[in-house]
């Protein structure tokens, strides 16, 4: 459960940074009156749609961090094989950081109203998710291929469940994309625009960290670390 | 002494309401049905999990009556007996109480108590609930599909979860009974975002975290919890649904199942435990939280006095949902652990009780010297507090390694949670509901029908779990189907189990009377008015009662105050209403 552990620590760290910025400290029952209407306490000073996002991506990474957890405990196990990394793998994490960086220049863009190239932006990163998912099927293949299918092997089972469960979000992230890219070709309202391509290029910067983290651990570079941590229990 | 005079009011500007767009229903359907205001989702979740609670109910009724009667019931197999067990467990954790503390109270104070119109995510709010329902509904099915559903006990425990000896196990009972767990995480994912968006983003203005009531605390912090700890329930189905329909052995060891070896092989079932608790153990918190804010709201209301020590209420409650992490190996001892990791998650569960100390010590001295207004969610409160330290104690007992060795799945353990963690919640969401009826329809809950049901549910629930102690700490192990002819097992340990078979029936009865008053009462209940208990809160000063859609009329509230200004000296009344500008005049110049 280290994964999970190190993930809450990070969590608590963050909220409880905020919430020592919240009077916690304070004596409400002596502060009657205009106390708390200086705008800026009331509330946090962002949209309600991008602190629901950093929510949400706080329960995806704890749902990834779950799964890394579960990997390395079964990974203790004897019948743990190493499986061998397609070299796919590579050039689909390429696809995914192009992804990252076309959004990246989509927000640059789209904060300043150019809606041209914003549309570009965002073709060329939805184009570039569409190429890692296809590029994941074909690594799901190979590793079939190879004989590695379903219950033969621990290792490819947790391969196959995790990068499922990440190509799950990365799909759910492309209906997202699409509604954005419709939003910046009907012309909406600029602002919202702005707000969906940031909304957006967040999450999918988050998913690209995930992804990086999830090959790491595929490719087995976090082994040593994971020692390291249970050295440190017993 | 600490002044408790309020300090002039500085002038404040007139509310600067930001127009929110809220999605007006056009039609029956979408104001009723598919609604978007909290409020209708609210009683919505509430009816849901009330209604799936009573099938629960009705279980535990058979279950006693094996346990009290063995051998007198055919239709109760032992298959039959694993089912209902399981299915009591599984429905009264996650879908009753889960359910109508987040989905159902929470929606509805939330937004009210902090001066929302409504949550932040309205379409989504209203997913979260056709989700959940559609959880149920899969949960409901397995009790109509071949085989029944599943009979894994209600911590679905693998290896046996999914082994044909199980009912269910080999055939669709566990995977209803997994993919309904998965949908009711992400209904409620979907539904605890707007909970703690809302109380991070939708406060209205002077309204500081620490000006809200602890039932928002208690709520909010039960959601982050709910939120980060439900992702490993969800790890675990999806695995174990991979294990029992993919044949892959992320759980399942080698086995060899009626002479012949399965396929399975390597698996851990010591993993499933791990992700199982990490849910589990938060879950128990989960549960509380919620409870422990709305009752402080409860007693500090009705003993018409602040509630003491409003800071290490707030403090405790965000401390338990920290701590409430690192204990889950605690329901674990017996699996075979490293003793020094059984030490470390000993002292943790200990350290947990010290917070929850605190509450319990400023829930009493709230009581102390205040005018306590004996009504029925003040009973039910303090019937909370009185069981929540009862189960509490036999919490310290089971804590302890050493300890908890001899007693792990024996009846005691069934008799500590339920008191803890059935029993005091439940007393709480009766209180709750005592409480806020009449906000919700405009009319009072019959009294006398509500005495009945306070009194027999409380003298019944002593008489159900007291004696239950007993029967475990003779030996008596829990999911048997029957005890057979141990030695241990004598006479009045068989009269004993009438006893409390008998109990629980009576206590049955009590909550059909209450469905009963639930239903009476909304046309028959005297009239409330707008806010019968002079409480402080928001909730309570609304134009409209029931509160209409958009909450507040016109102007969202300015808050001016925390929500326990009860008995301030020269105020004109024994409370002031969080938005009450006392000792100034209203903004806005009105009278």
């Amino acid at each position: 459960m280290i994964a999970i552990l190190l993930f809450l620590a990070v969590i608590f760290l963050i909220a409880g940074w905020w919430l020592s910025r919240q009077g916690l400290m304070s004596k409400p029952w002596l502060e009657t009156g205009a106390t708390g209407l200086a705008p800026g306490r009331e509330a946090v000073n962002l949209p309600a749609s991008k602190v629901g996002l950093g929510v949400f991506l706080a329960v995806v990474g704890a749902l990834f961090a779950l799964f890394i957890s579960a990997y390395f405990m079964r990974m203790e196990l004897p019948d743990w094989r190493t499986l061998p990394m397609p070299r796919i793998l590579w050039l689909n994490t390429g696809t995914l950081v192009l992804n990252s960086i076309a959004l990246h220049f989509a927000v640059l863009a789209a904060r300043k109203g150019n809606l041209r190239a914003l549309r570009q932006d965002l073709l060329a990163g939805g184009a570039a998710a569409l190429l890692f998912l296809i590029g994941q099927g074909l690594a799901w293949d190979q590793i079939a291929a190879m004989g590695y299918f379903a219950a033969s092997n621990p290792a490819s089972n947790f391969f196959y469940l995790i990068t499922g469960v990440h190509a799950l979000h990365i799909a759910g992230g492309l209906i997202a994309l699409a509604r954005t890219s419709h939003r910046a070709w009907t012309r909406d309202n600029p602002e919202r625009v702005t707000t969906s391509t940031e909304l957006c290029t967040a999450y999918w910067h988050f998913m690209l960290a995930i992804w990086l983290v999830i090959l790491a651990l595929l490719a087995g570079w976090l082994n040593e670390f994971a020692d390291i941590c249970r050295q440190l229990l017993v | 002494m600490a002044d408790a005079t309020p300090h002039a009011v500085d002038d404040i500007p007139a509310a600067e309401v930001p127009d929110v767009e809220l999605y007006h229903p056009k039609s029956w359907w979408t104001k009723y049905v598919f609604s978007q205001d909290a409020k209708v989702i609210a009683i919505q979740y509430s009816g849901t999990a009330i209604a799936i609670g009573l099938v629960a109910l009705v279980l535990s009724w058979l279950i006693r009556l094996q346990l009290g009667f063995p051998g007198t019931f055919d239709f109760i197999t032992p298959e039959a007996y694993y089912q209902f067990i399981t299915m009591h467990g599984m429905i009264m954790v996650v879908y009753l109480l889960t359910a109508l503390f987040l989905g159902g109270f929470g929606n509805y104070l939330i937004p009210l108590m902090v001066g929302a119109r409504d949550m932040v995510f309205p379409y989504v709010n209203m997913l979260s609930f056709w989700i959940y329902l559609l959880a149920v509904l899969v949960l409901v099915a397995s009790f109509f599909v071949p085989g029944g559903p599943t009979g894994a006990g209600w911590t679905l425990y693998p290896p046996q979860a999914i082994t044909s000896g199980t009912p269910g196990g080999q055939q669709a009972g566990i995977i209803l009974m997994l993919v309904s767990l998965a949908l009711f995480i992400i209904g409620f994912t979907m539904g605890g975002l707007n909970y703690v968006v809302t109380v991070l983003q939708g406060r209205t203005r002077g309204m500081t975290l620490m000006r809200m009531p602890l039932t928002v605390w208690g709520i909010f912090t039960a959601t982050v919890m709910a939120l980060l700890a439900f992702p490993a329930l969800f790890v675990a189905a999806v695995m174990m649904l991979f294990d029992r329909l993919l044949g892959t052995s992320f759980f399942m060891p080698a086995l060899v199942e009626f002479g012949e070896q399965l396929e399975y092989g390597g698996g851990s079932p010591i993993l499933f435990q791990h992700l199982f608790w990490f849910f589990g153990h938060p879950e128990v918190y989960i549960v509380a939280l919620p409870a422990f804010g709305i009752v402080s709201d409860l007693i500090s209301t009705h003993a018409r006095k602040n509630i003491f020590g409003y800071r290490m209420m707030v403090w405790a409650i965000v401390g338990i949902g920290a701590l409430s992490f690192i204990v889950w190996a605690h329901h674990m001892y017996v699996s075979g652990m490293d003793p020094y990791f059984g030490f470390f998650f000993a002292t943790t569960t200990l350290i947990i009780a010290v917070p929850t100390a605190i509450k319990v010590y400023n829930w009493v001295l709230t009581l102390w010297r205040g005018d306590i207004h004996l009504t029925l969610p003040m009973l039910f409160a303090i019937g909370f507090i009185v069981t929540f330290v009862n189960g509490g104690l036999t919490g310290l007992f089971l804590g302890n390694v050493v300890v908890d060795v001899p007693l792990s799945d024996t009846m005691f353990v069934v008799a500590h949670f339920h008191m803890v963690m059935g029993v005091a919640p439940i007393m709480v969401i009766f209180g709750a509901i005592y409480h806020w009826y009449p906000k919700m329809t405009g009319r009072m809950l019959n009294e006398w029908m509500g005495q009945f049901h306070f009194w027999v549910t409380f003298i019944g629930a002593y008489a159900i779990f007291f004696p239950m102690h007993y029967v475990g700490l003779v030996g008596v192990p829990r999911r048997y189907h029957e005890l057979g002819d141990a030695s241990f097992v004598t006479d009045s340990l068989h009269n004993l189990n009438a006893f409390i078979t008998v109990a629980a029936l009576i206590v049955g009865f009590a909550q059909v009377v209450f469905m009963f008053n639930i239903f009476w009462s909304m046309r028959n209940g005297k009239e409330s008015g707008g806010n019968p208990w002079r409480a402080t809160t928001l909730e309570w000063q609304t134009p409209a009662t029931p509160p209409e859609h958009g909450n507040f009329g016109k102007e969202l509230p300015i808050v001016y105050r925390w929500s326990y200004d009860f008995s301030v000296p020269g105020a004109p009344e024994d409370y002031l209403a969080q938005n009450d500008p006392w000792p100034n005049a209203p903004a806005g110049g009105k009278a």
